[in-house]
């Protein structure tokens, strides 16, 4: 308990002195995982709607495998990367093995499956003949699938919020693709891991609660404009 | 032009100012700095990180150099299977009998001894084997086995794990699958926790238990047997069987790593805050090898 | 423009489901400014119409022609669904204020912002909801909502309107306000218009057309007089509130009328029959008066029967009784009468009804 204490009160030393360290790594893991998230939230989107949107046989079977998808294990992700990344690898020319990139890359195939799978659920979800007034309004397929999306869009900020929470929290496969290098890879939950290793137990928590109040902002954000949108 | 319209127009207006700096944020170039040449990635064991010696190593090596370090802290098991893959430029490890297999192999060149300290056998401070004192590695793991009091092994192929399987075969002991001898899988930190936790024996490094010691209930009990001697190698990996390998990289961290000024520092390392070093440098401790 | 070609015909269309036929239109011309009602029971092909009209559903076959020209070939689907508007039951709006949409099917066309803003502003007002203009859609009432669906129809000046069933799902008073104000609305803007319902009182307001569905085809269409009064087949007949009818033959003419033989009772009824022909009549209950036998003053009535009262339903305002004349007989009858002649089911009352007053279908 004296510990838990002992880490809080670090946390907030390390904020309010603005530790340039911390700093680093808190500001990295909010990029590496806002841009992986923003990479997801391409794939997954388009992907989704146009499994949710197309008849096609095996339907079934690929959306069950798209929210199978959705549990994947992140250390599994980061070992699959990991191999194909290596110099040796199928990608390894793209030799980005150990940076960030790498990082985003399997964080995106974390969240990408999250998102698609609440994708097709948010669009299945709208009524059958919404798209028939849709049409009916003089739009064209393209219009269509973007109004279609933006009534989904609070199903889908929710979608926004776990793919950011799976990846951002997230450790095994960032620390197996990024490897933890300080200053460069080192982010929020590989730090903790490290520290914890170390003996340092304090820091590994001011690090969890700087890692929870990241996703609380991140989360309240995000709540704030969908509550917004919802009373529209 | 109506109010209402004017409204919607300033918010579409922020709304895309929004967008823009968020975006300039996640894409800005810095988070995309790939791998050049000027990186080496070095693997070595979680403990050398843990301790902190490469934070103080690496940078001043990076300023000398330009070389950009990437640390890759895993397991010497691990860390030697990178470099049989050619994954690594230069390894940094404690596992004499995986290097020489590594060597064997044609996968390392340059093989070089760069520091080393001892292992030591801790346990519960009541030491139900009775093993204090005990110089003889084997004499002590022999007690604890007919004792069946409880080791902790890590189990992970590490260092710290090779040297441990080498004592138990010494003295023909098959321990696994016996009830007193649990693997851990785990690195030598959690082990050092688990076995504070679980009133065990284990072998550890010196760094890691100084490390860990306020938050432990483990005491040394037994130490100085040479047979526990835990050196630390630098090996480049072959750039011509690997022809990704930074070997120019690789060579000058360990030239580095060799240097007078790293051995100084390592020489000194922890004395401050462990009260004693926590390794020697290869100088001194070669008489002690000289048999 | 030729002014003699109808704005929208379709040809032969058909719209098969996995080998079930959903609709068959041998052909089907719709005036400019004309309002057609299509009634009929649930399935019998209203909707599938309408979605095959505005190509949300793909016929099977046949071709569908605006102003003449062919849809697909001379006009593209997506030129063809911007000239038209369509109005569903369930309101269907999207998640965003009155206003927007409203705005929606011009912001599809592209329209600048001024001119948006412009019509929607004149729709509100048209339909009574400007005050309702920054209220998020899902906080409507039904009825304010099917009034935003309608101005969102109205919006975007359609060359034909399609409404299927749009006040189905309302309650009476909301119906019937939303509909005196369409009425005025069609009236102003002169709409072609395409009308489904199931309320037959809903069509013959409307409409200047009726056309009775079945099973996928038309069984009949013409103005609303013609329709109720003359139905073609039985169907449209029963379809139109016909409770009794009757199959029977043709005995004797008598000048402009005939007699018919029904289960051994003769029915005078007016028509063009000829002798032995197979007829149905159809009498509707409201035409059938009752009153206790013995029947004491003259009628004009020339058709009269005793009948055994075999069930009374009560129907609101009025009592529907069931009578066995010989044939079955319907008739309705208000509740003040109801206790002047002390009907009760089982006693016996005279039934009588005018000549002119029986519908005569000719059986082919």
């Amino acid at each position: 308990m004296d510990l838990i204490f002992q880490g809080i009160k670090k946390a907030f030393y390390l904020l309010v002195t603005f530790d340039p360290e911390v700093m680093g790594i808190t500001l990295l893991s909010l990029r590496v995982s806002g841009t992986a998230t923003l990479i997801s939230l391409l794939l997954g989107i388009s992907t989704g709607t146009l499994i949710a949107l197309t008849q096609f046989p095996g339907k079934r079977f690929v959306v069950s495998l798209v929210n199978t998808g959705m549990g994947l294990p992140p250390v599994v992700v980061g070992l699959l990367v990991t191999i194909f990344l290596w110099r040796n690898g199928p990608l390894g020319f793209l030799g980005i093995l150990y940076t960030p990139m790498a990082m985003i890359l399997a964080q995106a195939v974390i969240a990408t499956p999250i998102i698609m799978g609440i994708t097709v659920a948010a669009i299945q979800q709208l009524p059958n003949k919404l798209r028939l007034q849709i049409l009916a309004l003089g739009a064209t397929r393209v219009q269509m699938v973007w109004i279609l999306i933006k009534e989904a869009r609070l199903p889908l900020l929710a979608g926004v919020m776990a793919g950011f929470g799976g990846v951002v929290s997230e450790v095994g496969a960032s620390i197996m693709v990024g490897g933890n290098i300080k200053g460069y890879t080192r982010v929020l939950t590989t730090a903790t891991v490290m520290e914890t290793s170390r003996g340092n137990f304090d820091v590994a928590i001011a690090l969890g609660v700087i890692l929870l109040m990241l996703a609380y902002t991140v989360n309240l954000i995000l709540t704030t404009i969908q509550q917004k949108e919802k009373n529209r | 032009m109506p109010n209402s319209l004017r409204q919607t127009k300033k918010r579409v207006c922020w709304r895309w100012i929004g967008a823009f700096c968020f975006l300039m944020f996640f894409l800005s170039p810095s988070t995309f700095v790939s791998a050049d040449q000027r990186s080496v990635i070095l693997a070595t064991t979680t403990s050398l990180q843990d301790c902190g010696l490469l934070d103080l190593l690496i940078p001043i090596f990076q300023r000398r150099t330009g070389y950009f370090v990437k640390t890759i802290a895993v397991g010497s098991g691990q860390a030697i299977a990178m470099g049989r893959k050619g994954e690594a430029d230069v390894l940094l490890v404690h596992s004499p009998e995986d290097e020489n297999q590594l060597m064997r192999e044609g996968n390392g060149v340059n093989r070089r001894r760069v520091m080393e300290n001892d292992f030591m056998i801790v346990g519960p401070m009541e030491d139900p084997a009775n093993i204090q004192g005990m110089r003889s590695a084997r004499d002590a793991f022999r007690k604890i086995a007919l004792s069946s009091w409880l080791f902790l092994s890590r189990g992970d192929h590490s260092g710290t794990h090779a040297k441990e399987k080498m004592v138990w075969s010494l003295l023909r002991i098959n321990p696994e699958g016996e009830k007193w001898y649990q693997q851990t899988g785990l690195g030598m930190g959690e082990t050092l926790n688990v076995a504070s936790e679980k009133r065990g024996y284990t072998l550890t490094d010196l760094g890691t238990y100084l490390a860990l010691k306020k938050n432990l209930r483990l005491k040394v009990l037994a130490q100085g047997d040479p047979l526990l001697l835990n050196p630390y190698h630098v090996i480049e990996i072959n750039p011509i069987k690997w022809r990704k390998v930074n070997a120019a990289g690789s060579r000058a961290f360990s030239e580095f790593l060799l240097s007078k000024d790293a051995q100084e520092i390592i020489k000194t390392f922890g004395a401050n805050r462990f009260g004693s070093p926590l390794f020697t440098d290869t100088g001194k401790k070669r008489e002690i090898l000289g048999r | 423009m030729n002014p003699t070609l109808p704005i929208l015909e379709a040809n032969h269309l058909r719209v098969e489901r996995e080998g079930t036929l959903l609709l068959d239109i041998p052909s089907l011309k719709i005036e400019k400014g004309e309002t057609l009602a299509l009634i009929g029971p649930n399935g019998a092909g209203k909707t599938t119409l309408l979605q095959t009209f505005s190509l949300l559903i793909t016929p099977f076959q046949g071709a569908l022609f605006f102003n003449g020209k062919r849809v697909g070939t001379e006009l593209s689907v997506l030129e063809y669904r911007r000239k038209l508007a369509m109005v569903f039951q369930e309101p269907l709006l999207f998640q965003t204020d009155v206003f927007n949409n409203v705005a929606s099917g011009l912001k599809i066309r592209g329209i600048k912002k001024n001119e948006i803003h412009e019509r929607v502003m004149e729709q509100l007002e048209r339909f009574g909801i400007s005050h309702l203009r920054n209220r998020s859609a899902r906080t409507l009432s039904g009825g304010e909502a099917q009034r935003t669906n309608l101005a969102r129809a109205f919006a975007i000046q359609p060359e034909f309107l399609f409404l299927d069933e749009p006040f189905a799902s309302l309650d009476p008073p909301t119906r019937d306000s939303l509909l005196v104000d369409l009425e005025s609305v069609l009236s102003h803007t002169k709409t072609t218009t395409l009308f489904a319902t199931h309320e037959r009182l809903e069509a013959v307001r409307l409409s200047d057309r009726v056309a009775v569905m079945n099973r996928g085809r038309i069984e009949q269409m013409g103005p609303p007089e013609e329709v109720m009064n003359d139905p073609a087949t039985e169907f449209v007949a029963s379809f139109l509130g016909i409770e009794t009818m009757l199959k029977g033959k043709v005995v004797r003419k008598e000048g402009g009328t005939f007699v018919a033989s029904i289960s051994g009772k003769e029915i005078e009824a007016i028509g063009e029959v000829d002798c032995g022909e197979a007829v149905v009549l159809c009498i509707r209950p409201e035409d059938v008066t009752l009153s206790s036998s013995p029947l004491k003053e003259k009628t004009s009535a020339r058709n009269v029967f005793t009948g055994r009262i075999l069930r009374i339903v009560p129907l609101g305002p009025y009592q529907k009784v069931h009578l066995d004349c010989g044939f079955p007989l319907v008739a309705y009858i208000t509740h003040p009468s109801q206790k002047t002649l002390s009907l009760t089911e089982g006693i016996e009352v005279k039934a009588s009804f005018k000549a002119t007053a029986v519908r005569v279908i000719k059986k082919g």
